[in-house]
């Protein structure tokens, strides 16, 4: 379960920006999570909900944002949408698909006062 | 990165030892998240409940949550690097013969090479004092309830184990085909195995492994007789996933197969001419 190491990771990031921003409340922390990240979204939410536990982000809402997996044929440069890493290019059937969307795994906004 | 990988709770925290060692019991109560909370009491309090007036902003951030690690991950492989130290990170599930490759690489090739080791579990020193019989230095790092190394881990345990320039470094990773796939440790080279006894199916089943990983060794070959395993399908569904992929075939029981393993990290560790 690394999902919980990422969620602290994310609070820390989370938390160190928001106390640069002299942020007294943290109403929400926008996190995107590609779907090649490696990280199961419910497992991440699941364990934020533990993470956030006596720090300033208690009361956040998490806002998890899906990011689809897309990949550029390096043969014949189609692109297509991909759940694995290693699907072949459904025009051409060859393999070495060049992921350029999905793997995202970023604390992108944070909303505060 | 956290050091309190995966768990949160006080007294949880990593441990890295050498066999002989035992852990100290700190009082510290990190809960792996920092609690420094800057209320500004200069005498006023201000309980204004203001809770509906509040001005929110957006800060875009952008923060790779990676990054932290990633960044030491590089910190470490610059240190590997400049001190002529080949890392390898060695990863699989639980029970593919990552410790016995390590034990019979140390006997045989120990007395001409100089190995560090860094093993990696949850619990106990066991694969530590074995390694340790084999004749080779070696750290144990126990994550506690974590299910992988990271940098930061890595970072520590060569510290206390004090490797020494122009040597071997190998890295046991916990047993665990998800989670080290993710965590950079700043290896020279990563190492997946399997054995026959399992799955062909495996570097489908946990791509992402697969596809970080520079070798491949499918281990316990001297099994195959007794099985169903392909070996030229296991080879073809891990080539899918990393076409780079490179394979070894060996049995660490009976030797067969163990010189290509040695040639390969010995051209490894060879310093690129200059």
């Amino acid at each position: 379960m690394h999902e919980f190491s990422i969620a602290m990771d994310i609070v820390d990031i989370a938390t160190s920006y928001s106390r640069k921003e002299k942020a007294n409340v943290v109403k929400e922390v926008e996190i995107e999570v590609g779907q090649l990240s490696g990280v199961v979204v419910e497992a991440l939410e699941f364990s934020l909900e533990a993470a956030v536990k006596g720090t300033m982000l208690e009361n956040a809402r998490m806002n998890l944002i899906f990011i689809p997996g897309k990949a550029r044929c390096t043969n014949c440069a189609q692109e297509y949408e991909t759940d694995t890493v290693y699907m072949p290019c459904p025009a051409c059937q060859t393999g070495a698909p060049d992921i350029f969307q999905g793997r995202e795994l970023r604390v992108k906004s944070l909303i505060i006062d | 990165m956290c050091d309190s990988c995966g768990c949160g709770q006080p007294g949880k925290e990593p441990t890295i030892l050498k066999p002989g060692e035992h852990p100290h019991h700190h009082t510290h109560t990190h809960d792996g998240v920092e609690h420094s909370h800057d209320h500004d009491h200069d005498g006023h309090h201000h309980h204004t409940h203001d809770h509906d007036h509040r001005q929110y902003r957006k800060v875009e951030i952008e923060q790779d949550v990676l990054g932290k690690n990633n960044l030491l991950a590089e910190r470490n492989r610059g240190y590997f690097e400049a001190k002529n130290i080949l890392a390898l990170n060695l990863v699989s599930s639980p029970g593919s013969g990552k410790t016995s490759l390590l034990e019979r690489t140390i006997r045989e090739q120990g007395k001409n090479l100089s190995f560090f080791i860094i093993e990696g579990d949850q619990q106990t020193m066991n694969d530590a004092n074995r390694i340790k019989e084999a004749g080779a230095p070696v750290v144990q790092v126990n994550t506690g309830e974590g299910c992988h190394l990271d940098a930061d881990m890595v970072n520590k345990a060569v510290k206390k184990l004090e490797v020494k320039d122009g040597s071997i470094l190998m890295i046991e990773n916990v047993g665990n085909l998800i989670c080290p796939a993710m965590f950079d440790l700043g290896e020279s080279s990563r190492v997946v195995i399997m054995s026959v006894t399992e799955g062909e199916d495996k570097p489908l089943k946990y791509p992402y492994m697969f596809q970080t990983s520079n070798l491949c060794i499918i281990n316990k070959t001297d099994l195959l007789p007794y099985l169903d395993f392909d070996l030229g399908q296991a080879r073809e569904y891990a080539q899918q996933v990393n076409p780079k992929l490179e394979f070894i075939e060996l049995s660490v029981k009976t030797g067969e197969g163990m010189d290509q393993w040695y040639d390969w990290f010995k051209q490894a560790a060879t310093p690129p001419q200059v």
